[in-house]
């Protein structure tokens, strides 16, 4: 169950966001994508996950499941947490019928024990703090038991606890699921704790891949300056971001 | 030459040309987005995967939160209309034509036309910002990453419930113009009474009329909602993006409206 994507280039407007981008994740592994914004790490998550087709290039994931946990949750917002977990199992179509509303049930508690918050079906979006949101989504990824499982900066916007649970909500489902993942962050503590392994990103272009050790390095002056947060070094501030 | 270019663009005509050219763009790339979606729309439905229960929570929202506009708004008309042409009639000597003449207006033309608007601005409007909201908020992606089709779980439902309940919707609106145009008539004009209304009114009503306005009520609401929803789908960026995609579903389901209303005046009744 691995993932390789081979010469993979995409561009919006005319601007290449990415530009013949290939790396490999294997069976079980956490891969970081790290970059500065506009970098093109979720365009990444994105073509994997099929929302947007790449202009050239491959992506192999071999026959599973592909999840999403999005950066702001995505929950429907008029739905409770129980129909916004159960949502694949109640309208996909080869899931349809395949189980009896009781089934549903225990399966939407697991799902929510598994990210320590069980009771709160019947709670809506905005009743729960942004934390929470961020557990009930990786809820909802996982309720399908998928093979593949992609994180679009998981812990943005919460605080540094916060994080940590999510980090270690990451780590579990990888030890408990075996699913393949890819998380795209900006957060040291994700890389560090989470990945087996790292790629950078830069106007388009790998310009670091190892692992986090590796990145900590810093003798690549793009990851020195990621890590020290330097605003001088060779990636420059542009229009579209950095 | 560079010069001769850059002055070219500051001319009001070639700016004003840009400008339509880039409107025309946009209206064949709306229109074939919800050409396409239609499409989709019949796929599913043809296929019978229609999901009951969000068409009955549709189609709940679609004519209970419409009617007490649309009554109001059909009503109004109708007392307007009768106000201006019952003493007019009367001085003519055509007070048994009173009923009549606000009858067939209200089932041929302003019961559907002023119930269409009043459904564009109540329920329209609501249905655009609410898939826009949903587009900008991920939460539409987060449903294609689950592989439930947005055209299946949200676009049919809506447009099954507008095609079922505007009809509903515009016969309760329009027996209530025709109730409310007679009171009016009324007290309006001198020897007008309830009875002579009622019977101009039968004299005047055709099933066949009718019928084309079940029909064309039909394909309004379906109509509203399909562009409501494309609009609302298309929505990008923040706050901004919803206003933009909310006034465009309002204004294009406007024009759709008048335009079908057209094409079945010009079929039944040229």
């Amino acid at each position: 169950m691995s993932i390789k994507v081979q010469n993979l280039t995409k561009e919006f407007d005319g601007k290449k966001v990415l530009d013949n981008i290939s790396f490999s994740v294997e069976e079980g592994e956490i891969l970081s994508i790290v970059g500065f914004s506009g970098s093109g790490k979720s365009t990444i998550l994105k073509l994997l996950c099929g929302l947007l087709q790449p202009d050239s290039g491959v992506i192999n994931i071999e026959a599973g499941d592909v999840a999403m946990v999005f950066q702001y949750s995505a929950l429907f917002d008029s739905l409770n947490v129980f129909d916004n977990i159960s949502f694949a199992l109640q309208e996909r179509k080869e899931f349809k019928g395949k189980y009896t509303k009781e089934q549903i049930k225990q399966i939407v508690a697991k799902s929510l024990n598994t990210v320590g918050l069980s009771g709160i079906e019947d709670k809506y979006p905005h009743e729960l703090s942004g934390g929470m949101q961020k557990r009930v989504s990786l809820a909802r990824a996982i309720v399908t038991q998928p093979q593949f499982i992609l994180y679009d900066e998981p812990t943005a916007g919460l605080d540094p606890v916060a994080s940590t649970v999510i980090e270690n909500y990451i780590l579990r489902l990888r030890s408990e699921t075996k699913a393949t993942s890819i998380v795209v962050t900006h957060q040291m503590s994700t890389i560090t704790r989470c990945s087996d392994k790292v790629i950078m990103l830069y106007d388009g272009h790998i310009v670091f891949r190892g692992t986090p050790k590796d990145l900590l390095k810093q003798d690549n002056p793009y990851t020195k300056q990621f890590v020290s947060a330097e605003i001088e070094g060779p990636m420059k501030i542009t229009a579209e971001g950095f | 030459m560079a010069n001769l270019e850059f002055y070219i663009k500051q001319t009001i005509t070639y700016q004003v040309t840009v400008m339509v050219l880039r409107h025309v763009k946009e209206f064949f790339e709306t229109f074939g987005d919800i050409a396409y979606r239609f499409c989709q729309v019949m796929k599913y439905l043809i296929k019978l995967q229609i999901n009951i229960k969000q068409v009955t929570e549709q189609a709940s929202r679609f004519a209970v939160d419409s009617l007490p506009i649309t009554l109001s708004i059909v009503s109004m008309t109708a007392i307007i209309l009768a106000m201006q042409i019952a003493p007019e009639m009367v001085k003519q000597g055509g007070k048994d034509y009173i009923g009549l003449l606000v009858a067939l207006t209200m089932v041929r033309e302003v019961g559907v036309i002023m119930s269409g608007f009043a459904i564009i601005s109540m329920i329209g409007s609501s249905q655009a910002s609410e898939l826009a909201t949903m587009r900008v908020t991920d939460q539409i992606d987060a449903m294609k990453v689950l592989k439930v089709s947005p055209f299946q779980y949200l676009f049919l439902p809506r447009v099954l419930a507008g095609f079922i309940m505007m009809p509903f919707v515009v016969i309760i609106a329009s027996t209530f113009g025709i109730i409310a145009g007679g009171i009016t008539a009324m007290f309006s004009a001198k020897d007008v009474t309830w009875l002579s209304y009622v019977t101009s009114v039968w004299q005047g009503l055709y099933i066949r009329d009718i019928n084309i306005m079940l029909l064309k009520s039909a394909c309004f609401g379906g109509a509203i909602s399909l562009i409501s929803s494309s609009c609302g789908y298309d929505a990008k960026g923040g706050a901004k993006g919803v206003g933009i995609a909310t006034t465009k579903a309002v204004v294009w389901s406007f024009v759709a409206i008048v335009i079908i209303d057209c094409i079945f005046a010009v079929s039944f009744y040229f």
